[in-house]
């Protein structure tokens, strides 16, 4: 297996893709956003409990395949407890190292998804579930797309 | 004349390496590989005919619409056809439809009518119709797939038939589950009760031998890159009655007899739905790839191709916890399955490392994945120059990456 596939499914995503957390529906819920990625039909809906400004819990749902699975349930462990503000600057960094491979300085679970850069065609598989928190953040009742609907 | 001894020398990509590994190319239900004679036909065209078609009164313009003229004959012979007029040349299998549904439906088309498809049908031959349906208001139905097997169940076909039936469109081979559909029956069935026929044969023209008048539809699209050919061209068949009763469906140069300022006439058909300057260039690269596929045999093809999905289907049948669609017996040349929990991405994207191209998704068969329960699908298909040897580098692949998401 080469570096850069290994470097992909490193341990941690397989982890989160073997054991996801925080998934299914979250019954407290005050806010919930949904994405698709119409090229390869994967889906995730994202739930947030926001009290006042913070995440006070978090939860993913959907199908799709591990990268993007890993990353909803990764993201759900980094966002839960954040302020919105907070969750916005840990989606920029996360973004940051999806599409340019950089790690990050400090240590993180985020830099497993480092190794999706060199896949260009698997960087909206990780982003999908980022997308649909960051409406949910938002309120913005639109779905989350990967892909921009043209005309 | 081609062969099929050392077949695979004269398809220049597949002589290369990918990630380290010689390529096997799996995914020619999306699109096959050029052999060299359609390569060097295209640019030959290019290189000395070139000029535009039609009108044109100099040497190359005249070269160039006999070449296109020429391709038009010869694609009409490919299929049987009675007569050149009776193929449209098109951007492919999806433009052939949409012309059907714009020029056909939006002319014959009331409320009330009946567009009667299948389950299996790929997006291009089911949103055209859901776009002219909306349009008119007609309906559609649907021939429901039995399961896995994906067979029609056309049982359900009597019923279904009623008189409010104006169009029944269905495909010649599934491109998700291979399954063969008997398109001569159906066809029949139809027009006993007076029904125009549409076969989509994107994934049969260049796999078996296709025959209009055999199967006795009224239209069948079809694509010239999934045989061989180049991309960007196809063409539509249609019986000449139906085609000169129909109304142009695109405006433009070269398809009008007179044009005045408010009013214009139209030529017959085919120039009639062909407007503006057509692709001539690659339908003259479409034509030198009929000639190769009869060189070969589309009926050695279909043996071919369909051995390769018969062998493939029993051996990853073998693979624990792996789910197969489409018929166990006779087949088109193509495999879907679904490994186990691992998503067809994953498995496309360990595939690839192993210098192997599959293809993973939902196949533009939306509704039928969610029939089946599914969201993807992994799809190996088979064309000329596959091999048995190439069945067992996917199997190890396969194997490979169960072990690395099971263990």
């Amino acid at each position: 297996m080469s570096s850069d596939l290994s470097e992909l499914y490193q341990h941690v995503i397989l982890d989160h893709n073997r054991r996801p957390r925080n998934r299914g529906q979250l019954p407290t819920a005050n806010r919930v956003a949904h994405g698709d990625n119409p090229s390869c039909g994967d889906q995730c809906s994202v739930f947030l409990r926001l009290d006042g400004d913070r995440i006070s819990d978090i939860s993913f749902d959907g199908s799709g395949c591990a990268i993007s699975q890993a990353s909803a349930s990764l993201m759900t462990t980094q966002l839960k407890g954040k302020t919105a503000s907070e969750a916005r600057e840990i989606n920029r960094r996360f973004h940051d190292i999806v599409t340019t491979g950089r790690e990050p300085e400090e240590i993180s679970d985020l830099a497993a998804f480092a190794g999706v850069h060199a896949f260009p065609a698997r960087i909206k598989c990780a982003t999908l579930a980022w997308y649909a928190a960051m409406n949910a953040l938002d309120d913005n009742k639109a779905s989350a797309t990967t892909e921009v609907e043209r005309d | 004349m081609p062969s099929w001894k050392n077949i695979r020398n004269d398809f220049p990509a597949l002589n290369q390496l990918v990630n380290g590994k010689p390529l096997v190319y799996l995914d020619n239900a999306a699109t096959a590989q050029k052999p060299r004679a359609v390569i060097d036909a295209l640019t030959r065209f290019y290189e000395r005919d070139n000029a535009n078609v039609h009108r044109g009164l100099h040497a190359l313009s005249m070269r160039a619409t006999s070449a296109y003229e020429g391709a038009r004959a010869r694609v009409a012979k490919f299929v049987n056809a009675a007569a050149p007029e009776e193929i449209v040349f098109t951007r492919g299998t999806t433009e052939s439809i949409n012309l059907v549904a714009a020029s056909w439906g939006g002319a014959n088309l009331r409320p009330g009518d009946v567009i009667l498809l299948t389950e299996m049908e790929h997006h291009s031959n089911l949103v055209p119709w859901q776009l002219v349906a909306k349009r008119t208001g007609a309906i559609l139905r649907y021939i429901p797939v039995t399961g896995d097997d994906g067979l029609l169940d056309l049982r359900q076909l009597d019923r279904l038939l009623t008189p409010e039936v104006k169009l029944f469109a269905f495909t010649h081979i599934s491109n998700t589950l291979g399954t063969i559909n008997p398109v001569a029956e159906l066809c029949a069935r139809a027009r006993k009760a007076g029904i125009v026929t549409v076969v989509d044969a994107a994934q049969s023209i260049g796999h078996m031998p296709v025959d209009v008048q055999a199967i006795g539809c009224d239209f069948l699209a079809f694509s010239g890159h999934k045989m061989a050919g180049v991309t960007g061209i196809g063409a539509l068949y249609g019986r000449r009655a139906l085609l000169d009763a129909m109304p142009p469906w695109q405006g433009g140069g070269g398809m009008i007899a007179s044009v005045d300022l408010y009013e214009s006439r139209w030529k017959p058909a085919p120039e009639r739905f062909e407007a503006g300057t057509p692709n001539f260039a690659d339908a003259v690269a479409l034509s030198a790839a009929c000639d190769y596929l009869d060189g070969l045999g589309r009926a050695e093809i279909q043996r071919h191709d369909g051995d390769l999905a018969r062998q493939a289907y029993a051996r990853l049948g073998e693979l624990p916890g792996i789910r197969l669609l489409g018929p166990p017996g006779e087949r088109g040349g193509l495999v879907s399955f679904a490994l186990g929990d691992v998503h067809a991405h994953d498995v496309v994207t360990f595939a690839d490392e192993d210098g192997i191209a599959l293809r993973g998704g939902h196949h533009c068969n939306q509704p039928l994945m969610k029939k089946l329960g599914l969201t993807s699908t992994a799809r190996a298909s088979f064309y000329v120059y596959n091999t048995p040897e190439e069945i067992d580098v996917l199997i190890a692949s396969l194997k490979r990456i169960q072990k690395f998401f099971g263990g």
